[in-house]
């Protein structure tokens, strides 16, 4: 009886893997008759963990296929709409199985300003291995443990070109909850966080309105970017509930003021970066800032490849430590980029907690293969994970994930 | 009979003008002449104010496997300045939508910006090393990007003659000879419109790397000329690359604000 419903399942999952795509793909074609363009990718992707699972409902290892079409038109006066859903079907079959509209938005650009509204994605920031200062689109975390992934966003986002730098004003008229990891998925934490225990300190809850405004500028080898936020903290406190017996954690999100920084600057064959933030609301006030620098060696030996030495340090005043992964950590890494047809690049990190006797090493590459094939590898180690630190949960699921992404 | 009262004709013309010409000879060095040709050809490019132009790359290897890279171009021409341009891949399909801006000035390091469409993130990017590839082509950003009169200096060579056309011979050596990956370059440009033909790249030992060719020359506006073929043979790696234009449009209206970051995220 177990066994003819899960392969049930799996076969029902087969099939809405399979037909899915096919079933968009036909109409999105039909579409393209009318001068709408598409694009997009198509992704198949495997993880192997290199240990068993530190809890026992979850999945040792997992495939997931995943889907991201994107429709653009554009109109004679300049003006043009991009949709852009993204879904994701994995065969654990539990938050990792998600679907978002990343973009549904129409950008109407006028000659001293631009208005964009819809759903989209903004992104603030200069360091490589941490974002701390991008604050307007939610993390996707059952996406991407590194927080590079993001939910769509709806906003108003109107940017008005001054002789001096650019001023953006942003209206955020609905508030995406994080997505957080389920029980059978890898890297989520103990207890798991239960997304339907929301809280929020707003009564207005997810349709709060949140604003920003943001002003950046060159200044010759600089570029500046100073902001405010006011509204939903996109970090949301963890805390305990449930019962003794199934213990469960639940995420509070704080109305908070955040005032934040990024610079980049070039000099000679350095790349000077920096970001920090201060944030009042969400319990103490406090600042956090990252700094650092990234080398090139141009052309090394004879070759036309290039190699790039990184080196970023991470500071959070919060006394807390569970609350960040990077809370007093320095990152040293590389970028090689082989400057080939086939685009060859490997990007490396290992972040170490000062404090701590956490070491996380994380190295990713890329490879073209023809003109629309392109393979992703990724993987991503800890060691020594220290009692105190917030990757303790992670301690047993270090990684590797193999991409090959097909592209249209 | 005709001969007898034209060549006695062509004589005097000759004996006339040579002391003009003698005269030119003397006043200018090579170096001078070599700077009046690059200063003539900038004179009859200016004033085209922006330019939209779409490019198709091909890249071939040593085994002559190819590839293919679609990009639109835009340039805006800054008085007193370096152009601002804007470069915006369409193909390989997974670079689709990442674009280059570049500000290139006159002296100093030109300022460039890359946008990376799935993190819609822009980065600033070093350039002040050029010698770089550009997307794994033959051409190096160098090659690729505005160039300003006063980024090299100048030497005439000599007359010659190539594939039907009377060009002049120049040399270019770099001023940021440090950042650039080559000592020289041999520049073969037409008389009769100041047309480059041909350029031989020698790289930093002084041995032949690449050599350039430029074909399939129209007229835009009643004044400009542009390539529709430029051919890079790398002679060292035996790879080359061809770049083909399909369109050359003229005045189109752009201004700085098509130029700054914000542009470069609904760049297509």
């Amino acid at each position: 009886m177990q066994i003819t419903s899960r392969r049930k399942k799996y076969s029902r999952f087969a099939l809405i893997t399979a037909a899915t795509p096919l079933v968009f793909l036909f109409l999105l074609f039909h579409l393209s008759a009318f001068g709408v363009e598409l694009a997009g990718n198509i992704v198949l992707e495997g993880r192997y963990f290199a240990e068993e699972p530190q809890y026992p409902a979850q999945q040792e290892h997992n495939a997931s296929v995943v889907l991201e079409p994107e429709l653009y038109h554009s109109f004679t006066d300049g003006s043009s709409v991009l949709l852009k859903p993204f879904v994701r079907l994995d065969s654990n079959a539990d938050e990792r199985t998600h679907w978002d509209i990343r973009e549904a938005s129409f950008i109407y650009p006028a000659e001293d300003w631009e208005l964009q509204i819809g759903i989209s994605k903004v992104f603030w920031g200069a360091t490589e291995f941490v974002h701390l200062v991008d604050i307007i689109n939610q993390t996707d975390s059952v996406e991407d443990f590194t927080g590079e992934e993001k939910l769509g966003q709806p906003m108003l986002h109107l940017t008005v070109p001054q002789k001096q730098g650019m001023i953006e004003a942003f209206v955020l008229p609905w508030f995406r909850e994080r997505t957080f990891p389920g029980e059978k998925d890898r890297l989520r934490s103990d207890p798991i966080i239960d997304t339907n225990l929301s809280q929020y300190e707003s009564a207005a809850e997810q349709s709060h309105l949140d604003f920003a405004l943001r002003y950046s500028h060159t200044f010759s080898n600089a570029d500046l970017g100073l902001y405010h936020f006011n509204g939903t903290s996109r970090e949301p406190n963890l805390l305990l509930g449930g019962d003794m017996r199934h213990p469960v954690l639940f995420p509070s999100y704080h109305q908070i003021g955040q005032t934040g920084l990024d610079v980049q600057m070039a000099a000679g064959d350095w790349l000077l970066k920096g970001e920090a933030l201060y944030r009042t609301g969400q319990g103490r006030s406090f600042a956090a800032a990252v700094c650092g620098f990234e080398y090139t060696f141009y052309g090394i030996y004879e070759s036309g490849a290039d190699l790039g030495i990184i080196g970023e340090y991470v500071f959070d005043d919060r006394a807390d430590k569970s609350l960040t992964v990077v809370n007093n950590d320095v990152i040293g890494g590389f970028r090689l980029a082989l400057n080939d047809a086939a685009g060859t690049e490997i990007l490396a990190g290992l972040m170490k907690d000062v404090e701590f006797s956490t070491y996380m090493f994380s190295v990713e590459a890329d490879r073209r293969f023809g003109e629309h094939l392109k393979l992703h590898m990724e993987a991503l180690f800890f060691f020594d994970a220290a009692e105190q630190d917030a990757v303790l949960p992670f301690e047993q699921d270090s990684q590797l994930t193999v991409e090959l992404q097909y592209f249209f | 009979m005709k001969f007898s009262t034209i060549l006695p004709g062509v004589l005097l013309l000759g004996i006339c003008f040579s002391p003009l010409c003698w005269q030119i000879s003397l006043a200018e060095t090579p170096e001078e002449k070599g700077l009046a040709i690059i200063m003539e050809v900038e004179r009859r490019d200016q004033g085209f104010g922006d330019l939209v132009t779409d490019m198709v790359m091909i890249l071939r290897n040593r085994n002559g496997q190819e590839s293919r890279r679609e990009v639109t171009n835009k340039v805006l021409e800054k008085k007193g300045d370096g152009d601002k341009s804007l470069s915006v891949f369409h193909t390989p399909r997974d670079i689709r939508g990442t674009a280059l801006l570049t500000f290139s000035h006159k002296s100093g390091d030109d300022e460039q910006w890359l946008y990376l469409p799935a993190l819609k993130r822009v980065k600033r990017i070093n350039s002040r090393n050029k010698s770089g590839s550009f997307v794994g082509s033959e051409f190096s950003y160098e090659d690729i990007s505005s160039q300003e009169i006063e980024e090299y200096t100048y030497k005439y060579l000599r007359d010659e003659e190539l594939d039907g056309h009377a060009c002049t011979v120049s040399e270019y050596y770099p001023v940021d000879a440090e950042n650039s990956g080559y000592s020289r370059q041999m520049v073969w440009r037409d008389k009769d419109e100041y047309r480059i033909q041909k350029v031989d790249f020698y790289d930093r030992k002084n041995s032949l790397l690449k050599t350039l060719t430029m074909k399939g020359y129209k007229q835009y506006e009643g004044k400009y000329w542009r390539a529709g073929e430029m051919h890079m043979m790398n002679h060292q790696s035996g790879k080359s690359t061809v770049l083909l234009y399909s369109t050359y449009r003229f005045h189109t209206g752009l201004t700085d604000n098509d130029f700054n970051k914000n542009s470069l995220k609904r760049a297509r």
